[in-house]
């Protein structure tokens, strides 16, 4: 391609016609702050650094996709978050949406599981609303029944300690499945991100967290081999308010933190980064998104090699899952949404993603429907059969705008991480509360826009109708009594437990948390193994090692 | 009678029950502070007892919960409680993910207003003014 700069007279020209017609031209920023120009041309020839700076799929520094094929060879696993009231509400549900084309499954607890107490503790009102009870093995095994957990690669929504974790493990035990059939991912592991963004999943503080994940990454890395003990969540972050590069930025800051406490407990680097995975959020500002996950790309294979000297080129690997935002849908005209979730679906394909997660359009509703989430599957399956996005590596690849916002959000995305590595790194800077203080102003920042309609949202700031609650699909909740059962379900297991062997499992677990050369989670599972439920367990692990307040900035 | 309050509003910015999505009632929390009331922020995760104590303690006029994944479930008990401990004068004002359904039921319980996604700065600061104002002529007078 050849170079032509802003003085040749095709340029100047071009120029020139365009200041007559618009006029008053506007300034228009992305979400990250970058200002976007009216139209990108070769002004540097771009085959010069082609090498360098994208490279060919599958090889350094992997800008294009990590693998060879991309999504022309495998697509990305379609991965739902299901969440139902009853274990065996899910186990039906999970079945019906892996017959309609999933290929993945992912498990949502009940918030009363994400915040570690047992059925039995928690306000009936709330009970079930919004996702799975998980206290015990059997509630494991039901959610579970007939779907062969050692063929099909499933996520848990599972925050340190790794309650979920433990008793799926169970489950393969009690089933004859050897651990190193399992695969997956431990989707919530991130537990920075839950201090800083999403208190939602966060549980023990800061340094007990910090105990224990290292305790179970050390631990699976031995026993099940080919699970992701770790994935490395920018979905909060940006959800919570940061840019599109300050969420990057951050991500990659988190990992850099986790990969130095890796080599502490004396790992690999070229081995435990092969275990590395990332979640991210999928705004619906396009060109940004695409941007961002080719830069974040970008910046992981060169800072891999240069920081902690990897040469494996698995352990290279960017690998990530999206989940489409709920942050851009609306409660007015809410099917808009079927629209806005395909724009981000495309924007996290063209990206390069491995696994994805579209939501219901009627998330922002309520918890979704079972009709919206077989809609947003179809989503994902007519972009990729009908619109054939797949067909090509990389197809946004090459384009003057998308190359030179690539190289303009890599640059905001290094200040981020250099910005943290002042800090201290991002242990230290969430501990602080910097990186909380830098969230917020962004989130507010984003709300001006849209209350002084500079960004316009359809049905909200602009183009609104009147509405009436007939648009919003009618509410489904799980019946009262189905909760009541299992609340009196759990009572049974506890009461016909061997107190002492319960006991002794408990008090190990206990032991293993207040000595330094135990590993606690495989604590966790002999406590499970014993009967322990997983409020019981956390119970005792936020005794010894600290419950998880979040820190407020407000 | 009298509509304009002489002294910032108090408002109560929280939420309740097991959720944990805060970016809807730090943005609230921040525009009400920008609007000139005296906010008093806390953390999720409140139990009702600690609400309904937080609010005698800091003597407010709203409370504004924020609820995302079906905790405003919980609201008609929060409700009953401040009846009890003799703050019914306290406006509640619900915001976030509330489906139509449960929206009459939150009313029916006595809640002001319930604030749907799309709320806009000014409608929210209005009405949490107006219910200030209304909470300070209803207290109870000694």
């Amino acid at each position: 391609m050849n170079k032509i700069d802003k003085t040749s007279p095709a340029a100047a020209d071009w120029q020139q016609n365009y200041d007559k017609m618009i006029g008053q031209d506007r300034v228009i920023k992305n979400r990250s702050g970058i200002e976007v120009e009216p139209l990108y041309w070769p002004q540097d020839d771009a085959s010069g650094d082609y090498a360098e700076k994208l490279g060919f799929p599958g090889a350094d520094p992997m800008t294009r996709g990590i693998y060879p094929t991309m999504h022309r060879g495998r697509t990305w696993s379609q991965r739902q978050l299901i969440g139902l009231g009853r274990p065996a509400d899910f186990n039906e549900r999970i079945k019906s949406i892996l017959k309609s084309g999933a290929s993945a499954l992912s498990i949502i607890p009940c918030n009363s599981v994400y915040r570690g107490i047992d059925c039995d503790e928690v306000e009936p009102e709330i009970l079930g609303t919004c996702g799975t009870i998980l206290n015990t093995v059997e509630d494991m095994d039901i959610s579970l029944k007939d779907i062969p957990i050692d063929e099909i690669s499933i996520g848990l929504n599972d925050p340190n300690p790794f309650l979920m974790l433990v008793q799926m493990l169970v489950v393969a035990e009690n089933r004859g499945i050897p651990w190193t059939k399992i695969t997956g991912t431990s989707n919530q592991s991130d537990y920075i991100s839950h201090f800083v963004a999403n208190h939602m999943f966060y549980r023990l503080s800061l340094p007990g967290a910090r105990r224990v994940q290292m305790d179970t990454i050390t631990y699976l890395a031995e026993h099940v081999p080919n699970w992701n003990a770790l994935s490395i969540v920018g979905q909060h972050m940006q959800q919570a308010g940061a840019t599109p590069a300050q969420a990057m930025g951050l991500t990659l800051s988190t990992a850099i933190q986790y990969a130095h406490d890796c080599q502490d407990r004396g790992m690999d680097p070229d081995k435990f980064l092969e275990r590395f995975t990332f979640f991210f959020d999928i705004s619906i500002s396009f060109f940004e998104e695409v941007a961002k996950f080719r830069a974040g790309r970008r910046i992981w294979n060169n800072l891999v090699t240069e920081r902690f000297g990897v040469t494996n080129p698995r352990a290279k690997r960017f690998k990530f899952h999206g989940q489409t935002s709920g942050l851009d849908l609306t409660r007015q005209q809410p099917l808009n949404n079927i629209a806005r979730v395909t724009a981000q679906a495309m924007a996290g394909i063209f990206g390069g993603l491995q696994s994805m997660h579209t939501d219901g359009y009627d998330e922002v509703l309520s918890t979704p429907s079972e009709d919206s989430a077989k809609i947003a599957i179809s989503t994902q399956n007519i972009l990729k059969h009908e619109a054939h996005l797949c067909d090509v590596v990389d197809p946004l690849g090459g384009s003057y705008y998308v190359e030179s916002l690539t190289d303009a959000m890599e640059e905001e995305i290094l200040k981020v991480i250099g910005q943290i590595d002042d800090q201290g790194g991002m242990y230290k800077a969430v501990e602080s509360g910097f990186v909380q203080e830098m969230i917020g102003a962004s989130a507010l920042e984003y709300q001006d826009q849209i209350d002084n309609s500079e960004q316009i949202i359809v049905g909200v700031n602009a183009y609104q109708e009147e509405e009436d609650a007939s648009s919003r699909p009618v509410l489904k909740r799980p019946p009262k009594s189905h909760m009541q059962a299992q609340v009196e379900r759990l009572k049974e297991i506890k009461a016909t437990r061997d107190p002492a062997v319960l006991a002794k499992g408990l008090q190990d677990l206990r032991d293993a948390a207040q000595s330094k050369d135990l590993n606690v989670f495989e604590a966790e599972l002999n406590a499970v193994r014993a009967g322990a439920t997983q409020g019981e367990v956390i119970a005792v692990l936020r005794e010894e090692l600290g419950f998880g307040q979040p820190l407020v900035v407000a | 009678m009298n509509d304009v309050l002489t002294t910032p509003a108090r408002v109560l910015v929280t939420k309740i029950g097991l959720d944990g999505h805060d970016r809807g009632s730090r943005i609230i929390a921040a525009y009400l502070r920008d609007a000139g009331m005296e906010v008093i922020y806390t953390s999720p995760w409140q139990k009702i007892e600690a609400v309904v104590t937080l609010a005698m303690q800091e003597d407010v006029d709203v409370i504004g919960i924020s609820s995302l994944a079906t905790d405003h479930l919980l609201v008609p008990k929060l409700m009953k409680a401040l009846a009890e401990a003799d703050l019914a004068h306290v406006r509640v004002v619900v915001g976030g993910i509330v489906p139509d359904e449960d929206e009459a039921d939150l009313l029916a319980a006595g809640v002001s207003e319930v604030f749907h996604p799309g709320a806009v700065r000014d409608e929210i600061v209005s009405s949490v003014e107006k219910f200030a104002a209304e909470a300070t002529n209803a207290r109870p007078q000694d």
